[in-house]
């Protein structure tokens, strides 16, 4: 197989099967999930919960408390570089921009691409850290398990491979960006049945939290 | 024909001067990544080499590669050079044809048997021998034939090479390049659509001058002149860093010479020496007259999912079967979510109530 025809295999066939696994898998979950329903509410709302869900979807952004930020600062922070990161990575390349434009029809503007590059390698630096963290830790490495570090591979490699790629760095260009593109795709495959699953379950999750809290009066 | 005039005397008869040839000579080095003092050693080889025999085959082919050899500009000392090999066959330049043709390319194969060199440009069809053949010969027999004979092969031109325009999907010939049939010769391919002229000639003076086949990429291209990435020498690099794209090839962009990425442009996955060696004697390339570069050079090109469209969209439609996985997503949680529904129901039903008082009758 020449690079080209890896290029085309990505770029065609590889791209529909990632991304009808990864359609079925989200919406799979997310019937899953609704339907398992929660108990009827049998006591008087104190408060709503509306408001205090959008308040919790907002608020959990910060750390909790300053003994939680104290305990855990390098995660907090080494997470949110690595998330911002990943976000202008993802979302402001001007290339990915026009993944998303011949996807879906939206496109928006990107940004220089030695900025993203700037976020693509402070991202990698981000999660190699948390990984060495989770690795050094006793009671992280006790904790975390194979699919710790599984979902920590499937998001580290496009990063790695795409920054390889831009670079123009330890194979000719076609290959690395073949390489890539199936990187996303493995990603891609196993985000629905994963932890990675929270990139879209997250927002919903804190508005349940917060809401659940709201109708009981708490104050959020 | 006579191959008795060595290229220096052919050269001198055309009125190019010594200083000239040193300079072309001294170019060439350059231009093929060799030593300076590898110079003295290309003139001395080119002053006593004698005129080596070319055999010319076209298979499924549109001429453009020799189109771009003959026609591309004034006649240089590249050209001649090319005048000064006895080119013995070639259908579009010889002046014979029908059974003297082929009585030529029989004669120049015996005469030269395991030293001639072969130059192929065009693909062949495997599927039914009759789509391409010549004085009923199928391009096939013909290659296989005149290939048992040839010190070495040139695929010129991207059909040759990768089998090219032929091979698109969904290849209707089968068309095969050179390389998928011939295994035991030894082929350089020289790729483009069609190729830089002084590229096929820089890869004649290359074996003519060293008798060695130069140094080749992965795909059998010359690294001298296959080596470099359309993008990376981009003079339009600049843009596409800032992030400034033509959307339109008549925006503001484009009229401001912006990066083409967005309409299409394969200079990211093209290797080739457009970019430094232009065309038109060094006048432009393609991406500098405003139209991205179309990955000619490379395998598959017209396969690359449409000229304009960027490198980074797929090449297949994706939204369609996104839509109906979603739908059969939807479908399949919806049942495993009754299903669930159905199980806590049933544990529920199961469910025995149970008081301390009971515990009390155990204890």
């Amino acid at each position: 197989m020449t690079s080209a025809e890896f290029l085309l295999w990505v770029r065609g066939p590889g791209l529909q099967i990632a991304a009808v696994i990864f359609a079925f898998g989200i919406i799979l979950r997310f019937f899953e999930i609704y339907m398992m329903g929660r108990k009827k509410n049998l006591s008087a709302k104190r408060a709503g919960g509306t408001a205090a869900g959008f308040r919790t979807v907002a608020t959990r952004f910060l750390p909790a408390d300053s003994e939680t930020m104290r305990r855990s600062m390098f995660t907090v922070v080494a997470g949110y570089i690595f998330h911002i990161g990943l976000f202008v990575t993802l979302f402001l390349f001007v290339p990915h921009i026009e993944l998303f434009g011949a996807l879906t029809g939206l496109t928006w503007p990107g940004l220089p691409m030695p900025v993203v590059d700037f976020f693509t390698v402070i991202s990698m630096i981000a999660l190699l850290g948390l990984m060495w963290q989770r690795l050094t830790k006793p009671v992280l490495r006790m904790l975390s398990t194979g699919h710790d570090h599984l979902v920590w591979t499937l998001t580290f490699l496009p990063l790695l491979t795409g920054y390889l790629a831009y670079h123009h760095l330890f194979l000719p260009y076609t290959w690395m960006l073949a390489i890539h593109i199936l990187s996303v795709e493995l990603l891609m495959i196993l985000f629905p049945f994963t932890k990675l699953m929270h990139a879209f379950t997250l927002f919903v999750s804190r508005w349940y939290t917060g809401s659940m809290a709201g109708e009981k009066g708490v104050k959020v | 024909m006579a191959n008795d005039k060595s290229l220096i005397e052919i050269l001198k008869s055309r009125g190019v001067s010594r200083r000239a040839f040193l300079k072309f000579c001294t170019t060439t080095a350059s231009m093929m990544a060799l030593p300076p003092s590898m110079v003295p050693a290309i003139a001395s080889a080119m002053e006593n080499a004698r005129r080596p025999s070319v055999i010319w085959l076209s298979f499924q082919e549109c001429t453009g590669c020799t189109e771009s050899l003959t026609r591309s500009h004034t006649p240089t000392v590249e050209g001649l050079i090319f005048d000064a090999i006895s080119l013995d066959y070639h259908h579009t330049l010889q002046a014979a044809s029908g059974d003297a043709a082929e009585h030529a390319r029989e004669e120049a194969m015996k005469e030269n048997y395991g030293s001639y060199l072969l130059v192929v440009d065009g693909s062949i069809p495997l599927d039914n021998p009759g789509y391409s053949t010549i004085a009923g010969i199928s391009n096939l027999d013909m290659l296989k034939e005149t290939a048992k004979g040839a010190a070495a092969i040139i695929s010129v031109g991207s059909c040759a090479a990768f089998g090219g325009l032929p091979h698109a999907n969904p290849n209707p010939t089968g068309a095969a390049s050179v390389a998928d049939i011939i295994k035991d010769k030894p082929i350089i391919n020289v790729p483009g659509c069609p190729p830089i002229p002084v590229v096929i000639t820089g890869v004649f003076l290359h074996y003519l001058t060293l008798g060695t086949i130069p140094e080749l990429d992965g795909l059998g291209r010359p690294k001298a002149f296959y080596g470099q990435n359309i993008h990376d020498r981009c003079y339009r690099r600049p843009f596409y860093e800032r992030g400034q794209f033509a959307e339109t090839f008549d925006d503001e962009g484009a009229r401001a010479g912006w990066c083409l990425y967005k309409l299409g442009c394969k200079g990211p996955i093209t290797y080739n020496a457009c970019a430094t060696m232009k065309w038109n004697q060094g006048t432009s390339f393609p991406i500098e007259s405003g139209h991205g570069c179309l990955g000619c050079s490379e395998p598959r090109f017209w396969d690359m999912g449409g000229f304009y469209t960027a490198l980074s969209e797929p090449t297949l439609d994706v939204t369609r079967a996104v839509g109906v996985a979603a739908a059969v997503g939807a479908g399949a949680g919806l049942a495993v979510g009754a299903v669930n529904q159905i199980k806590k129901k049933r544990a529920q039903s199961n469910h025995e109530t149970v008081s301390v008082d009971d515990y009390k009758e155990d204890a």
